[in-house]
């Protein structure tokens, strides 16, 4: 594979895709240092949310203003997703971005308060690229995740072991590497986390179980603290992390070997994260044929590459929403604490055909101009869709810079090359046949982003 | 395009002599299979419809002490026996009821139930244990075990936008259908179409490029499939004009035109009343009991009710005191209603929820929901539950 074709297989692992503009800047840069160049790449906080609304004053109102209330948080948790939505598509830290939409996956979490979801979004992001320990921490005394696995009503003598569960079960060693004995004692040593009205972590002397516990093999007066070091000093936790880094970023089968030798890099590291990335983003089995435009891409990460390659603005970006919803993940909400399953699970045949339907939806009213053969049958359905087409255009509220588009397009571009920048996985003959009959290159940009191809990275 | 020429145009693009399987028109399975199925049809109920306000234990003192403001007055209930009966906003279902149509059984859930909405839910449509996390639902599986009546992409149909959690399995999923039509529709774009028509044998591998054409495919000939059947047969019977009302039409539009698929769901929310829930079941319990009425009545008089089993559940019930806003919390156990022209046991299938030994102001299931399944599985879809479920249950006797 030449450097180009490397690169770009890159940018749609550690970002979301290649933008043709962006193919100068890295024509003839070695891939080292293009990912040395995504590694360094950090944005700042993501920050909708200015300050948290008062839930107690509020809710003792009356039925108006508790109404305005639940109005107000509802807004929040929309604008919160959309921020997110639009910093992915603005983004120069791709990777920083993708690295967050991970963590955000790995410590899932819901929380009615948007700016408790703010702020561990940016624990997960200032943390994206640095260390899993310190993230791990920031994450167990973060209000949402201390309400979502209610540790608020874990207390001694009357323990609630969701918490002390999840923390060993989902975030770090994983299933069958604890007993339950290790629960109900870590449970234990985590009781009196809690946190303010203001947000901010405390821990209640008062609720805090201070005997003696035994958590695996061992025996001490453990505190939360200290229950996380046990956890990250086993190597499980390294390789527990690795494997799920693996499906997101190489392929859904995991490789034995590889994850063994990045949970080796991660462990030695003291789980810093840039040096498990550039260690897989360097490996020779990444840019393996078969670890190539192999994965389904999540519906975020349809619509942000979508949205980027397009240069895609919304003036009503409610609608990011709206699909969010129907392609079965709308951030901020995953369907439970072990996260979105991923993978084949986005694909049935309703959610495929709204992955097949929205980019000509967004880049032009819902039209696939089609130059094949026809019977009046077709022709009829063609002549509805151009009928709708403004209609469409007029409730999307899309713009697409199709001049920005076409200036990244080298000039003497053939189709297939086109296509096969586009597109991920190997174009076959028939998809080429196709677009050779297209009209013009807008058109068969959006055939091919129409394609099932499309939908893999 | 009739055959020949569909067949031509396949045979010189892809350069296959061979039509695989799935483009042969379904109309080319053998007419054995034609015969008088069994259907299924599941009733979801979202947000934990309140058991207690729905078939009302009146005769049980302890209901009225719980419930000083939102019990429903003794006068108002359509009693059915000596201690339970029907919250006044399901009399259409009384017919039913009356013709031993209908079977309740009461006190249904499982070991260490989840009062979280998502959790529950995850846990009923997976059936999984209250600390599993399963990806796959049980009619995904259902659809999974490559048994002889399930193996078509429609043998389940959800009637609604978006498919649940319930109806994925690992390789096989249901198919979401809100409108045939209309999703008829969708998969005729000329592009779409041709790419169906023109793909290569190369497009499906086992890898997940082939997944997605094979989808594709599926998704394109189930929808014309579903629409060409349905469309032959008019509902002639009346349906409510709610949205449950117009999906259960459109089961009965399936079930009557001889649609080949086994099981149906359809999903009815609003119930989550924390808040003033007199008004607000009230409200959402006409809308299911008026629908539920039409659609048996007219699943009797085209002569499909013997063959049509219906249940309905919700992901739990709520707490037997009311709360301090006229309302209920989450609760645990919850009846299920199941609704057919030949049930075992119609009427109760048990005892009315013990209102006095609670666990921490909650009821105590009686049954666990993963034998009402297993029943479900064995008896009505001719599978070995022990094969779908986490393991083997016994199942019970109302079917």
């Amino acid at each position: 594979m030449d450097d180009l074709k490397q690169i770009k297989h890159l940018f749609s692992r550690a970002g979301f895709g290649m933008r043709f503009d962006e193919v100068p800047a890295f024509s003839n840069v070695p891939v080292k240092q293009a990912v040395k160049s995504l590694l360094n790449s950090t944005d700042d906080a993501l920050l909708p949310i200015p300050t948290d609304t008062d839930y107690t004053a509020a809710m003792k109102g009356d039925a108006a203003s508790r109404k305005m209330f639940m109005q107000q948080q509802r807004q929040e948790e929309k604008d919160l997703n959309m921020a997110w939505m639009d910093k992915m598509m603005n983004t120069h830290a791709v990777l920083q971005e993708k690295m967050t939409l991970f963590w955000h996956n790995h410590f899932a979490c819901r929380s009615n308060k948007a700016f408790f979801a703010q702020q561990l979004n940016n624990i997960q992001r200032s943390n994206a690229l640095g260390s899993f320990r310190t993230m791990l921490f920031q994450v167990a005394e973060a209000p949402a995740m201390l309400q979502f696995l209610n540790n608020q009503q874990n207390q001694k003598n009357h323990p609630n072991e969701n918490f002390a569960r999840e923390v060993m079960e989902l975030f770090t060693l994983g299933r069958g590497n604890y007993t339950e004995a290790d629960v109900k004692e870590s449970a234990r040593a985590f009781t009196g986390y809690g946190f303010n009205k203001d947000g901010e972590f405390v821990i209640r002397k008062f609720f805090h179980d201070d005997d003696q516990k035994t958590f695996l093999g061992k025996t001490g007066n453990f505190t939360g603290e200290d229950i996380l070091n046990m956890l990250l000093e086993k190597k499980e936790t390294a390789h527990f992390i690795c494997s799920k880094l693996y499906k997101y970023l190489v392929n859904e089968v995991p490789d034995a070997a590889h994850v063994n030798a990045m949970a080796d890099v991660f462990y030695t590291s003291n789980y810093e994260i840039k040096p498990l990335l550039e260690y897989v983003f360097t490996a020779d089995w990444f840019y393996d044929e078969k670890n190539t435009g192999n994965l389904v891409k999540s519906p975020v990460d349809f619509l942000v590459g979508l949205s980027r390659q397009f240069y895609i603005t919304y003036d009503r970006p409610e609608v990011l929403l709206q699909f969010q919803k129907v392609l079965g993940q709308v951030l901020f909400y995953p369907p439970n604490v072990a996260g979105w399953p991923g993978g084949r699970n986005w694909i049935d045949s309703s959610s495929l055909m709204y992955r097949l339907k929205i980019p000509s939806t967004l880049l032009n009213g819902g039209l696939i101009d089609f130059e094949g053969k026809t019977d009046p049958e077709d022709e009829a359905y063609i002549a509805t869709q151009r009928n709708a087409q403004q209609f469409v255009t007029n409730r999307v509220q899309s713009s697409v810079d199709w001049d920005k588009v076409f200036s990244g397009v080298p000039k003497n571009a053939s189709n297939a090359s086109i296509a096969g920048f586009i597109l991920q996985p190997k174009v076959n003959n028939v998809i080429l046949n196709k677009i050779n009959s297209a009209a013009d290159t807008k058109a068969m940009m959006i055939e091919l982003v129409s394609t099932p191809e499309y939908q893999l990275c | 395009m009739d055959r020949r020429h569909f067949l031509k145009n396949t045979a010189l693009a892809s350069g296959a002599l061979m039509v695989p399987a799935f483009l042969k028109p379904f109309e080319a399975l053998g007419k054995s299979e034609l015969r008088g199925h069994k259907n299924l049809v599941i009733i979801q109920l979202s947000g934990g419809n309140d058991g207690l306000n729905t078939i009302v234990p009146y005769g049980n003192d302890i209901y009225y002490q719980k419930r000083s403001t939102i019990a429903i007055n003794k006068n108002d209930i359509v009693k059915l026996n000596d201690v339970q009966g029907f919250n006044p906003s399901l009399s259409a279902l009384k017919e039913i009821y009356d013709q031993g149509w209908m079977s309740i059984i009461n006190s249904v859930g499982y070991p260490n139930p989840d009062r979280s909405h998502f959790r529950s839910m995850d846990i009923w449509q997976t059936g999984s244990e209250s600390n599993q996390f399963l990806t796959t639902g049980w009619i995904g599986r259902y659809l999974d075990s490559n048994c002889q009546t399930c193996s078509k992409p429609y043998t389940a149909i959800e009637v609604d936008d978006t498919l649940s959690l319930a109806m994925k399995g690992a390789k096989m999923k249901g198919i979401a259908v809100q409108d045939p039509g209309k999703l008829y529709q969708t998969t005729r774009e000329p592009f779409f179409k041709d790419l169906v028509h023109e793909h290569s044998a190369d497009n499906l591998s086992e890898d997940n490029l082939g997944y997605l054409y094979k989808t594709m495919i599926e998704t394109y000939s189930s929808a014309e499939y579903i629409q060409n059947t349905s469309k032959t047969y008019t509902v002639n019977s009346e349906y409510p004009a709610t949205q449950l009302g117009n999906q259960l039409k459109t089961v009965s539009k399936f079930i009557n035109s001889g649609l080949q698929t086994r099981i149906y769901y359809v999903s009815l929310s609003g119930f989550d009343t924390h808040v003033r829930q007199q008004d607000q079941q009230a409200r959402q319990l006409k809308i299911y009991g008026d629908a539920v009425a039409a659609f048996i009545k007219d699943l009797k008089q085209s002569g499909k009710l013997d063959d049509t089993l219906v249940m309905t559940f919700s992901e739990f019930g709520r707490r037997v005191e009311q709360n301090a806003s006229n309302g209920t919390d989450h609760g645990t156990a919850n009846n299920i209603l199941i609704y057919g022209g030949k049930l075992k046991k119609a009427g109760f299938y048990n005892e009315a929820p013990d209102l006095s030994q609670l666990d921490n102001g909650d009821l105590k299931y009686q049954v666990d929901f993963r034998d009402v399944y297993a029943t479900l599985l064995d008896k009505w879809l001719n599978v070995n539950n022990g094969q779908i479920l986490t393991k083997s249950f016994a199942g019970l006797n109302f079917v």
